[in-house]
């Protein structure tokens, strides 16, 4: 059943309603929040791209400005993406942008010894993988909060990186398959090529929450895990494999920023840990788990990455962008934790 | 005793030095709505956890249907159609009610390795007829379960154990937290198991609850069976007497 935001049905039924109208829109939009926790995040995104096309004199909206934006994108999204779906199965990971940058970091030492392409980009991507599995286990076996599991891992894996680049960034080879990854398509050359596997993977992902049982399992486990643990759901190894899946992507997605700026420097990604989480909470994610949707972590990352380039084009000084990133998340959090304690009450009433 | 479902012998456990349970046996009969009361550390919650697959018993013997069985994690008991409602709620309040029904056990088009594709029609249709069957009239299978009342959660659990075709129902203090017109709508739940055939063990502390539903009693103190009565046989008296 859809959620209908507004009632239109005749005038005497809503008279008669009007005794407990304010519980049940009430009830409404805390079933609308809980179904689409990205809405909100979705309506500010439209709002916020006709002021900046408005500010910026339609300069925002043009071909150019647009493929500035979806070039990168699919950088900060593709981690979103994976730190939204440990979210809701109730885990955090601060290790992200250092996993991003110790990928290509990774590759690029292979590549310097011979290995070709694809092999080196299989090492990268299962070194992501053994860094995941070792956030969750650690997690999981010593019942430790992930917050701490994955500080350490951030710190850890930032020094990896440099002590496997030697202090130099090593030379990329000059026959990388860029077509696959970096290269302009579409029409008028509108994307790169990262943003078909952004949006390949965001089909992917988004499918496999809502339409697979595995889906199922991650939502249960991060909704309440007792109850999803006495339905027999192996809450420990669906948490490893979100774990798993955010720092392979993490990790890909450095290697898509690598390959675009055609240097694998071991500082990309500082700081991009707390913009996935950022993202991941506008977008409806909640921080307890349970609640969220790879769409939503997508729209945050959007929505970030907008504000970035309309305050620019809109002459305001750049360095309110952190501010703007930073009021939007404590707000986005203020009205989930709104909606969670009004539905709690609601819970009471009925 | 021919008809017992499950056959508790002489079961043992320990908790680091504790001795939880003191050779424990008992018989669940077939279709019997039985009473477990007992105090807290009486040793209820610690039968009842290995019956479940939560923990394991450190010795004696457990027979499902004449077969001695092993129950090392929650789904073995599932699978030998032991179903438990704990008194927090199986439930995920954040997932609809049809997503509730079939958490762990979703039907699936096609699968590899476990996982697969929801089968979204079946488990509509099967959640509106596993609902009805309660007796429990909710608008939607869509309905999410957060916005249930505590009664109604309960339902849905039991729902969702007789849909599973359970023979064994355990229901852990399920009337706890509840107000009083929930907590009848409850017993009379565990009344209706009876008809359905499923044998219903009903925790609580409530003695008033447990004769109002159940068969039998049985009452537990430190870690020992220590009265096992038809309901018509006893009184809540005695059975307080001896806790």
């Amino acid at each position: 059943m859809e959620p209908r935001l507004f009632d239109w049905r005749p005038m005497p039924l809503v008279i008669l309603e009007i005794s407990n109208y304010r519980s049940l829109s009430l009830k409404r939009l805390f079933k609308t929040y809980l179904e689409k926790p990205e809405l909100a995040g979705l309506i500010l995104l439209v709002l916020l791209v006709i002021l900046f096309q408005v500010r910026s004199h339609g300069v925002f909206l043009n071909a150019d400005n647009l493929r500035g934006i979806l070039g990168i994108l699919p950088e900060a999204g593709l981690v979103a993406i994976g730190v939204t779906i440990l979210m809701i199965s109730g885990e955090f990971d601060l290790s992200v942008g250092s996993v991003f940058a110790l990928m290509p970091m990774t590759m690029a030492v292979l590549m310097v010894h011979g290995w070709p392409f694809p092999l080196a980009l299989l090492a990268g991507l299962l070194v992501c993988a053994a860094i995941g599995f070792i956030n969750g286990y650690v997690t999981i076996r010593f019942a430790i909060p992930s917050f701490i599991t994955t500080l350490g891992m951030l710190f850890m894996a930032r020094s990896l990186t440099v002590v496997v680049s030697g202090g130099f960034p090593p030379l990329l080879p000059a026959d990388l398959p860029n077509w696959l990854f970096t290269s302009f398509v579409g029409p008028g050359n509108m994307f790169r090529m990262s943003f078909l596997w952004f949006a390949a993977v965001a089909v992917l992902t988004s499918l496999m929450l809502s339409r697979t049982n595995f889906g199922n399992w991650i939502k249960a486990t991060g909704g309440f895990l007792p109850a999803a643990a006495s339905m027999g759901i192996p809450t420990a190894r669906v948490k490893i494999v979100c774990f798993m899946l955010c720092s392979v992507l993490s990790g890909f997605a450095g290697m898509l920023q690598v390959l675009r700026l055609g240097s694998p420097l071991p500082s990309i990604g500082e700081g991009l840990e707390l913009q996935a989480v950022a993202a991941a909470v506008i977008g409806g994610a909640s921080l307890t788990g349970g609640i969220g949707t790879v769409m939503g972590g997508i729209i945050g990352t959007t929505l970030i990455r907008v504000i970035d380039n309309g305050l620019v084009l809109s002459h305001v000084d750049a360095n309110w962008f952190k501010f703007a990133i930073g009021f939007l998340t404590i707000f986005a959090v203020v009205a989930n934790a709104w909606m969670r304690k009004r539905a709690k009450a609601i819970k009471m009433e009925g | 005793m021919s008809d017992a479902i499950i056959s508790v012998r002489n079961l043992h456990k320990w908790y680091s030095g504790v001795h939880a349970l003191k050779g424990v046996t008992l018989d669940f009969r077939r279709g019997e709505a039985l009473g477990l009361v007992g105090d807290n550390g009486a040793g209820k919650s610690t039968l009842i956890n290995i019956l479940s697959g939560v923990h394991r018993a450190d010795r004696g013997e457990i027979k499902v249907e004449g077969r001695e069985v092993s129950i090392g994690t929650p789904r073995d008991a599932m699978d030998l159609g032991i179903e438990t409602i704990y008194q927090y709620n199986s439930m995920v309040p954040t997932m609809s009610i049809a997503r509730n029904l079939f958490i762990g056990r979703e039907p699936t088009r096609f699968s590899v390795l476990g996982v697969g594709i929801l089968d979204q029609k079946k488990m509509a249709e099967e959640s509106i007829r596993a609902i009805a069957n309660v007796d429990l009239h909710l608008r939607s299978p869509d309905a999410l379960v957060g916005e249930l009342s505590g009664g109604q959660r309960q339902g849905v659990a039991i729902a969702r154990a007789m849909h599973f075709k359970s023979k064994v129902m355990i229901l852990d203090e399920p009337t706890n937290h509840l107000s009083v017109k929930e907590t009848n709508k409850v017993i009379g739940f565990v009344r209706g198991l009876k008809e359905q055939g499923v044998t219903g063990v009903f925790i609580s502390h409530n003695m008033h609850h447990v004769f109002d539903c159940c068969d039998r009693v049985v009452a537990m103190a430190r870690g020992e069976v220590v009265l096992d009565k038809r309901i018509g046989d006893t009184s809540i008296d005695e059975v307080h007497s001896v806790l």
